[in-house]
């Protein structure tokens, strides 16, 4: 009887219709995976294939399907938002459901979905740029994914298990502390960060690895696709932001579940701390998610442009810039803290020296296409209408970088307005480009044209749509967080409402268009999608899972363009010896899926399952500590006949 | 082809290709860990004084024990140098009971640490009792909580050195764990001045 109380009262959520049915359909789409899964006996191919792959480029694919589908529950989330805030006194959302549903969009979209997305973006494609034939660590690779999938996970189940944290994305405490906020609610955000954050600096330091010791002879550092500059920035930024975000954490749930006094009102904590450490890892998030998002943009504009990238070593130069410098602004996230004004002046002016490398970015990339013979496929188009959208969220930033202004500002929709400019039109549109760009490396077609950009304009339409107005929303008062409107707020509120709803159309074209695509697209024939100009489209396509079969010598920059130029190939039988290649393991996931358990464990703190899971983990550990499997070679033989199916088509 | 280049020269553990990946990775690694413990500092630094109605540090810090433990960790630090010079030589033996003086000696250090924090609970100054205290725990927590971690991962090694002898993988690994050891010594340095010997004075 107790059990069944625990059960109705605080284990599951209830007396939301909403979320009865979230549950509803979360167990029928359960029920149907496992049934398709055992009906076309496909249980062996999911674990043999996908769970214990240590390939990059299926574990590049695991990241982005896994982000679309983070993409779609953000999606979700902001959808209600707007239909709570399209009227005043709407009552589809209490205050309550809707501070969790912001926080929970929030933190979604930039943990699992924007993070997930470009980091899956990376592992398919950077090795491939700079002539690899995996990661360096692929066993981390595969932990570092898993840990990010059971960190989604446990994230996701809160709204349906125990209830969804509800103090913001930046979970500020004393709101965030146990006192004000008790309950599983706020753990599930600590673990979910947690757990997933640890995989994220492992791919940090996976790929500043790989980049420094895998690139193909002759490969510069300065002769590196800007793609691969991009990584290694971001990766160097991650594996210096993580371990903040990693104490901050852990801080905030020694406070929570063992009564320590960091972030507590009573026994002399600050509180205020929590904010700046919070923003020591969260400013440079930032540039994690947009520098990866600005090398795409080069890759693909450079190669729509048909021209070399303008301003290559200004573009690597700024990155450096930017890079160094999202360290050192943190502050002017809460002027109105009161910090003083000489420390306020010094993060405002940090936080406009920024604009300047970035301005050099963006005229790099016009001039890339000045002169340039243009052609307007989808992925350039994300590209065009990215340069516009990007400067208005730059501008409106150095705008809220004055720190006298930002009191005006501060905490409105206008800086709402702000961040959805640079984040959207930024690292959404650069993951849409991204992915229709890459689409024909990693599936064998394209996505089809037509319907592509149908959806892009629906989305690039709607989210102007629907962000812009909120500018003058914020300007005219109106609070960020707030659940509900004031009368003269409607018009503007009602048009981002529209907004929502157009660029609502178009995700669902853009998944539309993967499954058309799929179906009627053109397979592609040769490797070189869009006559490209880096060694990603110097493989055949489908790649295969050994990469290169031998590696041409690079002796510029542009390593492809010059070897289409001089009849290059990366198949020279002449040069074929066997390729080592790492063996696949359970390991990574089944310790995540222990860790997953460990940390579920925590969220309720039942502290001895928590122990158990992580003797689990550590158990997962020494068995790995223990494994000497070295991997295994592809024979020449093998290697030929690979070479030679795949190659039919293109002679 | 410089990806693949194997050297027959040099110490064992950066013969291969994946060796040198590896102790590149973990230096990496090790500077994240820098970031992790700076986090700590700069927290304690923060929190510091801010010990409500518990002890002040200055009544509990005791400077015979605090420099016991230093001693044992900076001369665990000495002969887990030692051990990787018998690791050069080639000399197993030589590297498995210097090894195992390093992890006593290591032990020694954590026996220590858990009597002070016994102790300084009995006197009223544990986890929850203030803001200063938290911050303490847990900065000296973690750095104790590592060395932990680094004993029960060197003693796998070393019976992995028992099964396969000196390869370039266990010399490898007995490298990085090492180089682990190492950075624990440098954490506490800054642990004996930054905490023990302010908090005593001030």
């Amino acid at each position: 009887m107790d059990l069944l109380n625990f059960l109705l009262e605080d284990f599951f959520v209830t007396g939301q219709p909403l979320i009865y049915g979230a549950m509803v359909s979360i167990v029928l789409v359960s029920f149907a995976i496992v049934f398709v899964l055992t009906y076309f006996k496909k249980w062996g191919w999911l674990w043999r294939e996908w769970l214990t792959t240590v390939d990059h480029k299926k574990i590049g694919i695991m990241y982005i399907i896994a982000a679309l589908a983070m993409l779609f529950r953000g999606g979700v989330d902001a959808l209600m938002m707007r239909v709570q805030l399209t009227l005043p006194g709407m009552e589809f959302l209490d205050s309550q459901h809707y501070n969790e549903i912001f926080t929970t969009h929030g933190t979604i979209m930039i943990i699992f979905m924007a993070m997930p997305f470009l980091i899956g973006l990376m592992n398919y494609i950077v090795p491939l740029q700079i002539g690899a034939r995996d990661v360096a660590f692929p066993f981390l690779n595969a932990l570092s994914f898993w840990s990010f999938a059971f960190g989604a996970l446990l994230f996701n189940i809160s709204f349906v298990i125990g209830g969804s944290p509800d103090a913001g994305w930046t979970s500020y405490t004393p709101m965030a502390g146990a006192n004000l906020n008790p309950g599983p609610a706020q753990n599930y955000y600590l673990m979910g960060l947690q757990v997933s954050g640890i995989g994220t600096l492992a791919t940090g330091i996976n790929f500043i690895v790989t980049i420094l010791k895998m690139r193909a002879p002759g490969m510069h550092m300065m002769r590196m696709p800007i793609f691969t500059w991009s990584t290694l920035i971001t990766s160097i930024i991650i594996v210096f932001a993580f371990p903040i975000l990693t104490v901050a954490l852990a801080l905030m749930t020694i406070d929570r579940i063992f009564g320590s006094h960091f972030f507590t009102l009573t026994g002399e904590g600050m509180p205020m701390m929590w904010a700046n450490l919070f923003w020591l890892w969260g400013h440079p998030e930032v540039y994690i998610v947009i520098l990866p998002a600005f090398g795409i943009f080069s890759e693909i504009i450079s190669t729509f442009a048909r021209k070399q990238l303008f301003g290559y070593k200004a573009m690597v130069y700024s990155m450096v810039v930017i890079a160094a410098l999202s360290f050192v602004v943190w502050v002017h996230h809460f002027f109105t803290m009161g910090a003083g004004g000489a420390v306020n002046s010094f993060f405002s002016i940090t936080t406009m020296l920024i604009a300047v490398p970035t301005g050099v970015k963006i005229f790099n990339w016009l001039g890339t296409m000045y002169k340039g013979r243009i052609r307007f496929d989808t992925p350039m188009l994300w590209s065009l209408a990215f340069i516009p959208c990007f400067v208005i969220g730059g501008v409106t930033g150095v705008m809220l970088a004055m720190a006298a202004a930002d009191y005006q500002y501060h905490n409105t929709y206008f800086l709402v307005a702000h961040f959805h400019y640079v984040l959207i039109a930024g690292t959404v549109f650069g993951c849409f480009a991204g992915l229709t760009y890459w689409y024909p490396k990693m599936f064998g077609h394209k996505l089809n044209e037509k319907i592509g950009k149908i959806s892009f304009w629906f989305f690039v339409i709607g989210f102007n749509i629907c962000f812009f107005p909120m500018y003058f929303l914020g300007l005219a008062g109106m609070p960020r967080r707030t659940y509900t409107i004031e009368p003269e707020w409607m018009p503007l509120n009602v048009t981002a409402s529209i907004g929502a709803v157009l660029m609502a159309i178009g995700f669902v074209i853009f998944v539309y268009n993967i499954y058309y695509s799929f179906r009627y697209s053109k397979r592609e024939t040769t490797g070189d999608a869009w006559d490209g100009r880096a060694l990603e489209w110097a493989t055949t396509t489908p790649v295969p899972f050994y990469n290169f079969a031998t590696l041409p010598h690079i002796d510029g920059s542009e390593a492809f363009w010059r070897l289409k130029e001089r009849g290059g190939s990366t198949y020279e039988t002449d040069k074929l010896k066997p390729i080592h290649m790492p063996s696949d393991s359970g390991v990574p996931f089944i310790m995540m899926a222990l860790m997953f358990v460990a940390s579920f464990a925590l969220v309720w703190e039942w502290i001895t399952l928590a122990i158990v899971g992580l003797i689990g983990v550590i158990v997962c550990m020494v068995i790995r500590s223990f494994d000497y499997d070295d991997g295994f070679y592809v024979s020449v033989d093998e290697i030929k006949r690979t070479e030679e199916k795949a190659r039919e088509g293109e002679q | 082809m410089s990806a693949h280049t194997d050297t027959n020269t040099g110490p064992l553990e950066y013969r291969s290709k994946e060796g040198r990946m590896n102790i590149l990775g973990f230096w990496i690694f090790l500077g994240a860990e820098v970031v992790l413990f700076s986090t700590l500092f700069a927290t304690y630094a923060v929190l510091f004084g801010r010990t409500a109605d518990a002890p002040a540090p200055s009544e509990l810090f005791e400077m015979p024990m605090v420099l016991i433990m230093t001693f044992l960790l900076l001369t665990s630090s000495f002969t887990c140098g030692i051990a990787i010079h018998h690791m050069r030589r080639g000399s197993l033996k030589g590297l498995v009971v210097w090894l195992i003086v390093t992890l006593a000696l290591g032990l020694g250090f954590l026996g220590f640490e858990i009597y002070e924090f016994v102790h300084y609970a009995h006197e009223g100054a544990s986890l929850p009792s203030s803001a200063f205290w938290s911050a303490f725990f847990v900065l000296t927590g973690t750095h104790g909580l590592h060395v932990l971690l680094g004993i029960s991962w060197a003693v796998l090694i070393l019976i992995q050195l028992r099964q396969r002898g000196l390869t370039p993988v266990t010399s490898r690994k007995v490298f990085v764990v090492g180089l682990y050891w190492h950075f624990l010594d440098v954490i506490w340095i800054f642990i004996f001045t930054s905490v023990y010997l302010i908090g005593m004075v001030v």
